[in-house]
């Protein structure tokens, strides 16, 4: 490997494909690439700093910053309750569990507790997300292995009817700012619960034509297949979590180890990869959504009536005691987590989003070491980032 | 698991020479910490990944907290004796101490192979100048890479041993660590209608007050 | 121009600037259609906006909102997203830009041939947005661009973008060719590129482009009642 600066790993160098070590003189120099930040295919302002031996990616540098917000240190000069909306605009495709993550680590800082009809809701809502948010990346991915365009126009197809159920609910389609500290903001009505319950029953169809043109894509399956391996032991030391480390066959979701919200309650299957490819990633996606809708159509059934906030939950003038806690769930990226820290004030002192999309970047030079430029773009969309989040 | 006192036990019998304080948490989340010291950190760090109890091969999340020099008046009561012969006279004397302050360093440490967790252990550097150092935990934890870079670039703790210690989100000239509780914003702020707060002690350098209507 | 102006200087193409509406209309139902070079000029270009494929944050997912089937941006001749900012005639800032980002985005913008547009979309290109006290976030895209269309909202509906680029459109259609009043890409006296800002020790330097923005003037409620 020729001087890659990166972090030694504990166990030692990766098993990758092998790049040639000694330069040699039949062969040019090494060429300097600067990936982004504009670019069509990173997803957002993501740059990448590529060096390549001809095709072939010999060092590869994420450079991140080109979205950072200011979230943690807006959110520590202002409420608890108004760093809500905020929550939206971390992860912009999956704002209902971002806003989830963020209500269940105040939740744990203040000890409120969520009434049942509150717990089966936002476990609809979540997984409605997760199916937005796998939906767009499957369409992203497709985008990315060059068919411009025509999977992604599926993939908003089916995004649109699932967020103009949250518009029907909170108001906006994509900054939804709908979960609160002890339960949620408004009631769905009986005839949303009709139309998400009939959506989430034809959701099956759709992903079977979705299915029919991707999976078995001999273009795809060239394209994806051995591509981008990454290992189970790598992938857990380096803190990579969600699809991604499943992918690589790691039996690790929050919602079965943590089991927060009402998930014990719910009958669901994990599904692992064998390979940690792109293939598998993908394979991960797919499978995971039609988990969500055994969960959703489970919830849809069994959801009760009752109140939606805990009585004794306050909105205005809401002052935790101090002390800390760290909150985390299983969002469609995997593990997000809010560290907040009191000192009694109405503003969190310390608060700090612990993004999956960031940290699930940290192996993206070894997977990506010995492939060629087009194949880093593929790993990339399958990992799935979303720039708010990696920046906040 | 076992409880955190077991494991700082554990911990003082295996590394006596290091100093590991239970941090409490006074909070309903109860999450406690173990505070370790900087120059056994790493070992520690290495045992609590390796032991075949604990497991801790996942460090979910790593963050910077800046406490920033505080003032703390103390007062004590003094009995004076009255000159005039009679009982003494109780006078309370306030003195004023300042408390260094300290930036922090927080591992929240899981097991995927036991699912268990959280430990919490956390370091604190010495002052708050802008070369204050701890030990990198990257080379335990690789997860800890770009959350070392962030706290580097956010709070200037300067991780020794981490392999590419460089800005992560602020470009490579920027000198301010800018979450940093005493951090001052470059002022750029325009007009605003309704300002208020710290948002309207900083328009008032710029423009007069806004007339209130009465 | 449709109508005959007689406060503008000398037109080059007189023929089609001394008929009036109802008489072109007249020889339209004869089928003989008139135009002028700068009407169809101007007709080609409004109906065949190319922007940048350039997102930034959050509102780029409602760009691309706008361009799949449900709002087809296609039918205003605008679907046409080039990765390249020299195939590009319109640059729609959809999202923050961050100090970070903000020399970039004047880069893309100086190598974008001329005519060229800006759009800033959403609250956060035109202000900052919700993140205005962010110390890494330029307070609105205006510091260093000249922006043509302003569409609010956060973030705006792809309908909301819709109607911001047929706001562009109009705004094509009547610019002139010629004259005092001539478009900016036809006149030589106006840059076309602008300075880049530069990474400073605390802030981009300089922090605005004062040829561009200047400050506004403060809001005084001085009236009683």
């Amino acid at each position: 490997m020729i001087g890659t600066g990166s972090a030694p790993s504990p166990f030692g160098q990766l098993s990758g494909p092998t790049v040639r070590k000694v330069k040699d003189p039949f062969h040019g120099d090494l060429l300097e690439v600067s990936m982004g930040p504009q670019h069509p295919s990173t997803h957002g302002v993501f740059r990448m700093d590529v060096t390549l031996d001809g095709e072939v990616i010999v060092k590869l540098k994420p450079v991140f910053g080109y979205l950072h917000r200011n979230h943690e240190k807006i959110a520590e000069n202002t409420s608890y309750l108004g760093s809500m909306p905020y929550t939206d605009r971390l992860d912009y495709l999956s704002s209902m569990s971002t806003n989830w993550a963020y209500a269940l680590a105040v939740e744990k800082l203040a000890g409120l507790t969520v009434p049942d009809r509150a717990q089966y809701l936002r476990i609809i809502l979540a997984e409605l997300t997760r199916l937005v948010n796998h939906v767009c990346l499957v369409g992203f991915l497709f985008n990315d292995l060059g068919t411009s365009f025509t999977p992604l126009l599926y993939a908003f197809r089916e995004r649109e009817k699932i967020i103009d159920l949250f518009e029907a609910l909170s108001g906006s389609r994509m900054m939804c700012n709908y979960q609160r500290f002890g339960g949620c903001r408004v009631d769905p009505t009986p005839e949303w619960l009709a139309a998400a319950s009939r959506l989430v029953d034809n959701f099956p169809s759709f992903l079977d034509e979705y299915e029919s043109m991707l999976t078995g894509n001999e273009i795809m399956l060239a394209r994806t297949q051995g591509v981008g391996r990454l290992d189970p032991k790598h992938a857990i030391n380096a803190g990579i979590t969600g699809p991604v480390l499943r992918a690589s066959g790691v039996n690790y979701d929050l919602r079965k180890v943590d089991g927060y919200g009402f998930y014990p309650r719910f009958d669901f299957r994990i599904p692992l990869g064998d390979h940690g490819d792109t293939y598998d990633r993908y394979m991960m996606r797919i499978l995971e959504m039609r988990e969500s809708v055994k969960i959703l159509q489970q919830a849809f059934r069994e959801l009760p009536a009752g109140p939606i906030m805990d009585p004794k939950a306050k909105l205005r003038g809401f002052r935790p005691k101090p002390g800390e806690a760290y909150g985390r769930l299983e969002s469609p990226k995997g593990e997000l987590g809010f560290y907040l820290l009191s000192d009694g004030s109405p503003n969190p002192y310390r608060y700090r989003v612990r993004p999956p999309s960031l940290i699930n970047l940290t192996l993206l030079e070894e997977m990506c070491l010995g492939h060629t430029v087009a194949d880093a773009v593929v790993i990339l969309g399958s990992i799935d980032i979303v720039l708010g989040e990696v920046d906040r | 698991m076992e409880s955190l006192e077991q494991i700082r036990d554990r911990l003082l019998a295996r590394f006596p020479g290091a100093s590991i304080t239970l941090v409490t948490n006074p909070g309903p989340a109860a999450e406690h910490s173990l505070l370790l010291s900087a120059e056994h950190a790493r070992k520690i760090a290495m045992f609590l990944r390796d032991d075949a109890a604990l497991q801790l091969d996942y460090c979910s999340n790593a963050t910077g907290i800046d406490w920033p020099d505080k003032e703390v008046v103390e007062t004590k009561k003094v009995a004076v004796p009255d000159p005039a012969g009679g009982p003494d006279k109780v006078v309370e004397e306030k003195t004023t101490r300042l408390e260094p302050g300290y930036l922090e360093s927080v591992y929240h440490l899981y097991s995927m192979a036991l699912r268990h967790g959280p430990v919490v252990i956390r370091m604190r550097t010495v002052n708050r100048s802008n070369r204050v150092t701890l030990p990198s935990l990257t080379p335990v934890w690789r997860s800890c890479d770009f959350q070392e870079r962030e706290i580097y670039d956010l709070y200037g703790i300067v991780f020794d041993g981490h392999p590419d210690l460089r800005r992560l989100l602020m470009w490579d000239e920027f000198k301010d660590h800018p979450m940093r509780k005493d951090y001052v914003e470059p002022d750029d702020f325009e007009w605003e209608p309704t300002p208020h707060g710290a948002v309207l002690d900083r328009a008032k350098t710029h423009y007069p007050a806004p007339e209130v209507k009465p | 121009m449709s109508t005959a102006d007689n406060t503008r200087a000398p037109d080059p193409f007189p023929a089609a600037g001394n008929i009036s509406d109802d008489e072109r209309e007249e020889l339209r139902r004869h089928g003989i259609l008139m135009t002028s070079l700068e009407e169809l000029y101007n007709w080609g270009r409004s109906n065949s906006i190319w922007p940048i494929q350039f997102g930034l944050a959050c509102c780029a997912i409602e760009m691309i909102a706008a361009a799949t089937a449900r709002f087809d941006i296609a039918r205003f001749g605008a679907e046409i997203f080039r990765p390249s900012p020299r195939q590009a005639d319109l640059m729609i800032v959809s999202g923050t830009v961050t100090k970070k980002m903000a020399p970039q985005v004047v880069r893309l913008w100086n190598q974008m041939p001329e005519p060229k547009y800006c759009i800033a979309m959403g609250a956060c290109a035109i202000s900052g947005g919700p993140f205005k006290q962010g110390y890494n976030v330029l307070k609105g895209i205006d510091r260093f661009l000249p922006v043509d269309i302003y569409i609010p909202g956060c973030p705006p509906r792809p309908e909301a973008l819709l109607n911001g680029l047929m706001q562009l459109q109009k705004k094509i259609r009547g610019e002139h060719l010629t004259g005092p009043d001539a478009a900016r890409h036809t006149r030589a006296d106006v840059p076309g590129e602008f300075p880049v800002p530069t990474f400073g020790e605390h802030d981009l330097e300089p922090t605005r482009n004062p040829e561009v923005w200047t400050p506004p003037a403060p809001i005084t409620r001085s009236g009683k009642g």
